[in-house]
């Protein structure tokens, strides 16, 4: 490891997300994107985060890489502790020497997070290159050897395939085999499969959830997709609104969701039984506006648990079991409710 | 084979760039004709001594004559070899086209990325880079050449100054898109930053319309150094240009439309086959519609 790291003996968590407020501000007006999100990652984990377009997922995990643009976004409070470090204290320069060393990402669409005028063996070297001291020879002995480890099938004729030439799951097998390339502690994975067919789909997933094992990475994996979290996810967190409505073990959330809004997700996935006149259940109205900070529960105006006392300024998110957080003051109510429901178990 | 033996073999594939470029040229009969047309161009200029006899030699008694053994286009109103002047005009035309291309590629690329790169520095730079584009490129050209000695060099720069904010407005708004993409973020998700952002990720994807911009400067040039002679500012008039034969046959145009004709034939030739090869060149440099060569 490295020596860079001022860790705080008592944590074995990878990464602590605590606290992490942040808006985006324009001339005349303020986009409360994050609201008060804490997390965290533990060794060889992986951990999903899930909701929908606009919720603050990307934001979160830009915010880790350092990645949004100094101008505008502003993180007003919290901290992001990788191995005790806090990234949103780094320096700019630190910063570049742990993308890519310590922290790796991949990137929703493949087709385009290629640069196209260099070969994929040149694309997957530079991070090598560029954080260990090793020959132009070495680096590309490991940028095979990470084609190899990705799956890709005739590695050493592939090295140096334009990004054109390759389909778009080689593709997202080179950006994860850029990203691993330094063997980061983290990974963090935004939409990795949303861009690909189906059946690709299952094998970028397994080949995460192998890499996981076999590196012993860590790994934040950010989706809409209740299917794909369902598939790998050891832990789960439900993202409304800029906020972590619920968190837990993925199990206990399909089997026993205590939001509101889980509880609406749920309900809306096809169930394995499910006959062709069934319709899905959607959650009715639409996402609210963050230009100005909610006190109270983000979810009541859509919620069907809702009540007066939801627009009150929220208690702290309560623990329900081990690891299991809800920040839903009517958690029974919603428990009850799904705990007849045949689509979530057959999910869970 | 071991590791690196197929390191080696996938390397040997990437030198296929300069066959590759052979295999385009063969595919595309129109581009070979124009690159050929520009070699003859070149080496007519390198090897202008060898080909034509004086340009500068003045004999009254021969003036306005019919081609000769001497001199095959005749001779101009002071009895100079035209068909000499014309080689030797090559020269200074090939020369300021060339030269003017690299320098507002140079210079323009530099402060375009910049420009690109930078909120604030860049407003600047795109302010003044308006200002510059609000005056007629000749009359910039004419203030420097009438500012600066006379020679071939103050031509140069001349027209080379009006060039450089086209270049810099191009290389901008390439480089603000090309800075959205998705690719430029991955490169910083692996600790790329900085200048090795720029040079690895950002610049090379904006050659492409940089070198169609950098031929059209070199076809603009020719034309305006032509201009400029013709007009009689920056070289001297014994200096043989295209510009400047075309203005001394001005007065005798009635009688001897030819020594007008072949100078400006060379000049409209040259400005074409740079224009083609302009186009042409950027699809043949773009990996994703290069022909590859045998794998």
């Amino acid at each position: 490891m490295n020596d860079m790291t001022s860790r705080t003996p008592d944590s074995d968590m990878v990464l602590e997300v605590e606290n992490l407020s942040l808006e985006f501000a324009d001339r005349d007006k303020v986009t409360y994107a994050l609201d008060a999100v804490s997390f965290s990652v533990g060794e060889g984990e992986i951990v999903s985060l899930v909701g929908e377009s606009g919720c603050g997922k990307s934001v979160t995990a830009m915010t880790i890489m350092g990645l949004l643009p100094k101008h505008g976004a502003r993180v007003t409070s919290g901290s992001a502790l990788l191995r005790g470090r806090d990234l949103l204290q780094t320096s700019e320069r630190e910063m570049r020497r742990m993308r890519g060393d310590r922290i790796g990402m991949i990137f929703q669409d493949p087709m385009t997070s290629l640069n196209p005028v260099h070969t994929v063996g040149m694309q997957i070297s530079e991070t090598i290159r560029k954080h260990r001291r090793v020959s132009r020879g070495a680096a590309e002995k490991r940028a095979l050897e990470m084609l190899d480890l990705v799956r890709i099938p005739d590695a050493a004729s592939r090295l140096g395939a334009y990004p054109h030439e390759l389909s778009g799951g080689m593709r997202q097998r080179v950006m994860i085999a850029m990203a691993l390339a330094c063997d980061p502690e983290l990974l963090i994975a935004d939409e990795p499969t949303t861009a690909l067919d189906v059946t690709v789909q299952a094998q970028v997933l397994d080949l995460i959830a192998d890499l996981r094992r076999d590196i012993g990475m860590s790994v934040i994996l950010i989706t809409h997709d209740l299917g794909v979290v369902a598939g790998v996810a050891d832990r789960m967190m439900v993202m409304y609104a800029g906020r972590i409505v619920e968190q837990g073990p993925t199990e206990k959330l399909f089997a026993d969701p205590a939001h509101g809004y889980t509880a609406g997700l749920m309900r809306s996935l096809p169930g394995v039984n499910a006959r062709m006149r069934d319709e899905l259940r959607e959650i009715p109205g639409s996402v609210p506006r963050l230009d100005r900070k909610i006190e109270g529960c983000v979810f009541a105006p859509r919620c069907e648990f809702s009540s007066e006392t939801c627009l009150a300024p929220l208690p702290q998110a309560q623990e329900r079991a081990q690891g299991h957080w809800t920040r839903c003051i009517h958690a029974n109510a919603v428990c009850e409710a799904m705990s007849d429901n045949d689509i979530v178990r057959a999910w869970a | 084979m071991s590791v690196y033996d197929q390191v080696s073999a996938t390397r040997g594939r990437q030198g296929g760039r300069i066959s590759a470029a052979a295999g385009y040229l063969a595919a595309n009969p129109a581009t070979a004709i124009c690159f050929g047309v520009l070699l003859l161009f070149v080496l007519m200029a390198v090897f202008a001594p060898l080909i034509a006899g004086d340009p500068v030699k003045i004999d009254p008694a021969q003036r306005l004559t019919g081609p000769s053994a001497s001199a095959y286009w005749g001779r101009d109103h002071l009895g100079r070899d035209v068909f000499a002047r014309a080689v030797y005009g090559s020269r200074m035309s090939l020369l300021v086209g060339f030269s003017v291309a690299a320098i507002a590629t140079v210079f323009g690329v530099a402060i375009g990325i910049y420009a690109g790169m930078s909120r604030i520095g860049g407003a600047i730079a795109m302010r003044l880079v308006d200002a510059m584009m609000a005056i007629p490129a000749i009359l910039l050209a004419i203030a420097f050449a009438a500012l600066m000695d006379a020679g071939i060099l103050t031509v140069i720069i001349a027209i080379s100054i009006p060039e450089i904010p086209r270049m810099v407005r191009l290389v901008r708004s390439v480089v603000l898109g090309v800075r959205q993409q998705p690719y430029v973020a991955a490169a910083i998700s692996i600790g790329t930053g900085g200048l090795p952002l720029v040079w690895r990720h950002i610049l090379p994807n904006t050659l492409g319309p940089v070198l169609v911009q950098a031929t059209y400067a070199c076809a603009s040039a020719i034309i305006t150094s032509a201009v400029l002679s013709f007009l009689g500012v920056g070289t001297s008039p014994e200096v043989p240009s295209w510009g400047g034969m075309m203005a001394d046959a001005r007065s005798f145009f009635r009688i001897h439309p030819e020594l007008m004709v072949y100078p400006g034939v060379l000049l409209s030739l040259l400005v074409l086959v740079v224009n083609v090869l302009g186009d042409r060149l950027s699809d043949a440099l773009d990996p994703r519609k290069m022909v590859r060569g045998s794998v």
